[in-house]
């Protein structure tokens, strides 16, 4: 609104400038600054999707649009095989990560359990403790004290451990905001404190739900150390597979392979924002 | 952060409400202890237990208690390496610190609708895959990459130059990763920020300059703290990416703890090793919740 005056009153008027127009000038300078970390932040992946496109292999040269290295990536058995073992760990984690979390959250929010602090502290560790701790400490357990073999059920076991208190404490934040007297009036009804369970309490917390299932499907689709530490080559995902592909050089098919992840990352975030907006109202 | 585990060990509210467990409510609550005490406390102890192990062969090992793999960890040579995750950690702290909060100020202070779509754009990347957000810069900065070619064909350069596989490609490989982390929880600060007291301050003469760095910064710090938190503690043992874009060299604490453990040849030493970064992690974690106490 007033882009044009702030250089001529800072000059003439001092005190003027530094009441109105300083903090006037400091949003300009933010919003600029904001405006060129997007860029930092956009640029990289954008330029990976149009180079997708591109119909020469090594060269960083436009020299047509293709469709081809899709195609490859379809027909590339090694990666398909990676896709697959990925979801396979991705759904099974979601699953038990949603069913662990919501379950949690709820006989927290309403049981007085003995070592409260110590449980919530015990679902706090696994979210911040740096990944390689995580997955060391896992496979020593695994190979050392459970003898479990690596592979497809030691990765969900790992994963779930990590994406589990996500759930939990996005469904203990749609808790707070319940009336207590809820449940009660259920069971008032006849409803036994299971049936309360499922046919109030969960159609309420069902946006949290959905919202953390999806983040645990996300977070381990795209986990690579906590996977390197308990997978063995035959259950190779994704993420392991496009690291050796990075480790390599540049690839056209993994351009291809980003701009189907981007795409898809994009989707499941618009939904779970339209799923959390509709939880406020 | 301190706050998440106030909610979680707490869950204030309707605490009168609250119940004495059944042993129904004992019976479902069991598969999360179990799971809690299998896969949380039982790996830990395991790793510390076998840092005083003993290698005796490919894969095997004895749980002795020897303290032979922390004299060999406090060498010059491992040392090295703590320090160099230390440093590559602390620099992203700080780089994104600097980018960071002027971004999560803007958004903070932003009308209302426009704060969803600012937020939902800095969530955008965080969702993305770290590899493939890696794997664009490193179509960027490779010799074959997008800056070279460019700096080539303007025959900037007559050959294409090394950014790749360098230590400042390694940090801004981190940055990129962890910028996110920095922004949303300086945003949550930003958000709660009273009004009144930014004007008193502007009412009372302070310049932008002084307003900022005497008023907002200090009632911003708990954001500041948790974001620094949030970055430091992943990006210290990020290998992965320390490893594409800074090409492994010097390398880093997670890429020394995963080659002793898949070579299988001295996995008691990378458990000590492990161990050592435990106590960091610890450490910082305390410090954090200290810093927030405050």
């Amino acid at each position: 609104m007033s882009a044009a005056d702030p250089g001529m009153a800072a000059s003439s008027f001092p005190a003027f400038f530094r009441k109105i127009h300083g903090p006037v000038v400091q949003r300009w300078l933010f919003g600029a600054w904001t405006i060129g970390v997007f860029a930092f932040l956009y640029i990289p992946i954008l330029l990976l999707i149009i180079y997708s496109f591109n119909d020469s292999k090594l060269n960083i040269r436009w020299e047509g649009f293709t469709w081809k290295w899709y195609g490859e990536l379809f027909t590339n058995a090694p990666i398909l095989h990676a896709f697959q073992n990925s979801l396979i760990v991705a759904t099974s984690t979601m699953v038990i990560s949603t069913a662990l979390g919501t379950i949690g959250a709820w006989m927290l929010y309403r049981y007085r359990f003995p070592f409260q602090r110590a449980i919530g502290l015990l679902i706090f560790i696994p979210m911040v403790i740096p990944e390689v701790l995580m997955g060391v400490s896992m496979r020593a357990e695994f190979v050392h004290l459970l003898k479990l073999p690596l592979g497809h059920v030691a990765m969900i076991i790992a994963h779930t451990t990590f994406c589990f208190p996500f759930v939990l404490v996005g469904v203990q934040a749609r808790l707070q905001g319940l009336d207590p007297f809820l449940e009660e009036a259920a069971q008032d009804l006849g409803a036994t404190p299971g049936q309360a369970f499922w046919k109030v309490i969960v159609p309420y917390l069902f946006p949290a739900i959905v919202s953390g299932a999806l983040m645990s499907f996300t977070l381990s689709l795209d986990e690579y150390i906590v996977s390197i530490f308990t997978t063995n080559a035959q259950s190779q995902t994704l993420p392991l597979k496009v690291y050796g592909m990075a480790k390599v050089g540049l690839n056209p098919q993994l351009n291809a392979l980003s701009t189907l992840f981007v795409i898809g990352t994009v989707v499941l975030v618009i939904a779970s924002e339209l799923l959390t907006r509709r939880k406020s109202t | 952060m301190a706050g998440i585990t106030a909610a979680t060990a707490d869950n204030l509210g309707a605490s009168a409400y609250k119940r004495r467990p059944s042993w129904v409510a004992w019976l479902v609550f069991a598969p999360l202890a179990a799971w809690l005490i299998l896969f949380v406390i039982v790996p830990t102890l395991t790793l510390v237990a076998l840092s005083f192990g003993e290698q005796r062969g490919l894969g095997t090992v004895e749980f002795t208690f020897t303290l032979e793999n922390y004299q060999r960890a406090f060498n010059w040579t491992w040392l090295k390496v703590f320090w160099t995750s230390i440093w590559y950690a602390l620099l992203t702290t700080g780089i994104c610190m600097v980018i960071g909060y002027p971004v999560a100020y803007y958004i903070g202070r932003s009308p209302e609708n426009m704060r969803n779509m600012l937020l939902t754009l800095v969530m955008i990347p965080f969702w993305t895959s770290f590899l493939i957000r890696t794997y664009a810069w490193i179509t960027i900065l490779s010799k074959e990459g997008l800056i070279n070619s460019f700096l080539v064909a303007a025959r900037i350069v007559p050959e294409p130059i090394t950014i790749l596989y360098t230590p400042f490609a390694a940090v801004l490989g981190l940055v990129y990763n962890y910028l996110p982390f920095m922004i949303l929880p300086i945003y949550t600060s930003v958000e709660r920020l009273d009004n009144a007291m930014i004007e008193a301050a502007y009412d009372l003469g302070a310049r932008p300059v002084r307003a900022f760095s005497q008023i907002i910064i200090p009632l911003t710090s708990p954001g500041i703290v948790a974001g620094a938190l949030l970055v430091f503690v992943p990006s210290i043992a990020m290998f992965a990416i320390t490893n594409l874009m800074g090409g492994g060299d010097p390398p880093t604490i997670g890429e020394v703890i995963y080659k002793q453990f898949t070579s299988g040849r001295a996995q008691p030493f990378g458990a000590a090793l492990g161990t050592l970064l435990l106590l960091i992690f610890i450490i910082t974690l305390w410090i954090g919740r200290r810093r927030s106490e405050e």
